[in-house]
């Protein structure tokens, strides 16, 4: 059975993790390398960095985190922020990122998508998405959930998978930050729509709020930040948790 | 020396550090003498199946694959470099590929696409050195669209589930193929290496 995953995010800027990670092994909780280290060790499934670095003339800086963390953590590494050319996406999957995650670029270049997934092949593209609750329908923003688009999200979420990405990150705007659970309308209405693998992030608080995801949506991971950053959740206890709710997980 | 295949397609430093991490000595190139003076080939991939088979070609590497295939050295074929020993893909229309095995490369059917996560394998025979110390059963990274149909079941070295059980890893001879990728499956994925490094 494919196992459902979960995904620790780490906010990266200037080359170092946003407000740091509060575990007692780590030596530098601040250095990105360190931290995917310390998830590796964890049972995380895969990692994610998202790089908030304001200036593109510092990728550099990025690339140089990436190449470290795959000489030292062997499982499935996703960077998402900033990209904008195909060529950006080539010097991190040479880097040795697994996938890499699109976000403003592929609403304001949705070709992107297809030529990128043309070149390196749909299981490395993923297109974040972040929807914001209007009415009856979702919205999707970008700059950071600064920007909103004239694109509706279960709209753009087909638009993606037919355009060529072969995976889904969905933030949810409204839980993003709230503690109170993922947002289970938003993530079951976008995993109907798609027949590619859709993970869910933005609310995650407490342990259950894994299980409810899993159980009530057809999702395929959870992503989460500050509730493993900050220690109130281990990746090994939501594991244990989802294991004995009958979730296929990977012990 | 074990030479990694470089073609263009993917993650070749992945591959090279995880090799490393399995005590083996694994150099990336695209040089036909070096592919023929190494010990113990690896031809790794992530991508599509028809510009795959264009920069094999254009690299003139495919009689060397062929050459080291013959003289029986240890070669290993990751993801989409196990689907290129097959005859044909669907990929894309219908792509001619390698066909140092029988059988084909087809596409999920009905299922979320890309197989994307982790899943276990069901390895058929223990005995096969590249499962050595590997339990039944252990999960492994995959990450594609595409599986391989050997037309000799025997070939078949371990399945899987993902709406049906395929095929993911093969073995015939000297030759290994694994669906999944051993460089991200953390401590599972660098046994397998280091039984193919041991061989």
């Amino acid at each position: 059975m494919l196992k459902k995953r979960i995904i620790p995010c780490l906010d990266v800027k200037d080359g170092r993790v946003v407000k740091g990670v509060n575990f007692v092994e780590l030596r530098d909780a601040g250095d990105p390398v360190s931290v995917a280290e310390a998830y590796d060790k964890q049972g995380a499934d895969e990692i994610i960095f998202l790089d908030i670095t304001a200036s593109h003339e510092k990728r550099p800086i990025i690339l140089d985190i990436v190449k470290h963390t795959a000489e030292k953590v062997f499982m499935p590494l996703t960077v998402g922020g900033g990209i904008q050319s195909v060529d950006d996406i080539r010097e991190l999957l040479s880097a040795g990122a697994d996938k890499v995650s699109l976000n403003s670029s592929a609403i304001k270049n949705p070709q992107l998508i297809t030529e990128a997934a043309n070149r390196y092949g749909s299981q490395c593209i993923v297109v974040a998405i972040d929807a914001k609750k209007n009415g009856s329908h979702w919205d999707v923003y970008i700059n950071g959930g600064r920007v909103k688009t004239d694109k509706e999200a279960i709209i753009w979420a087909k638009e993606v998978e037919q355009l060529g990405a072969g995976e889904i990150l969905l933030t949810s705007m409204d839980a993003d930050g709230t503690k109170n659970g993922f947002d289970l309308a938003l993530t079951d209405a976008v995993c109907k729509a798609v027949n590619i693998p859709v993970i869910a992030s933005g609310g995650a608080g407490k342990i259950e709020d894994f299980a409810d995801v899993f159980i009530k949506t057809n999702v395929d991971a959870a992503l989460a930040a500050s509730v493993f950053h900050y220690g109130e959740l281990t990746i090994p206890q939501v594991k244990n948790f989802l294991y004995q709710k009958s979730i296929e997980v990977r012990l | 020396m074990i030479a990694i295949i470089d073609y263009g397609m993917g993650n070749l430093r992945s591959v090279q550090k995880a090799f490393e991490k399995a005590g083996g000595d694994a150099i990336i190139t695209q040089d036909a003498s070096e592919i023929k003076n190494a010990k113990k080939i690896v031809l790794p991939g992530v991508g599509a199946i028809r510009p795959a088979m264009e920069k094999l070609r254009n690299l003139n590497l495919i009689s060397v694959i062929e050459e080291t295939i013959r003289n029986e050295k240890p070669f290993l074929g990751i993801c989409l470099g196990l689907q290129l020993l097959f005859e044909k893909s669907v990929e894309g229309g219908e792509v001619k590929a390698l066909g140092i095995l029988k059988g084909n490369v087809t596409r999920f059917k009905s299922l979320k696409v890309p197989h994307m996560g982790w899943n276990q394998i069901a390895i058929k025979n223990f005995a096969n050195p590249i499962f050595k110390g590997i339990e039944n059963n252990a999960d492994v990274y995959f990450c594609h669209s595409y599986f391989v149909e050997p037309a000799d079941s025997t070939v078949s070295a371990a399945t899987t589930d993902y709406g049906r059980n395929y095929t993911s890893a093969i073995t015939q001879k000297n030759i290994f193929g694994v669906q999944f990728h051993p460089e991200k499956s953390q401590s599972v994925g660098i046994k397998i290496l280091e039984n193919f490094v041991n061989l």
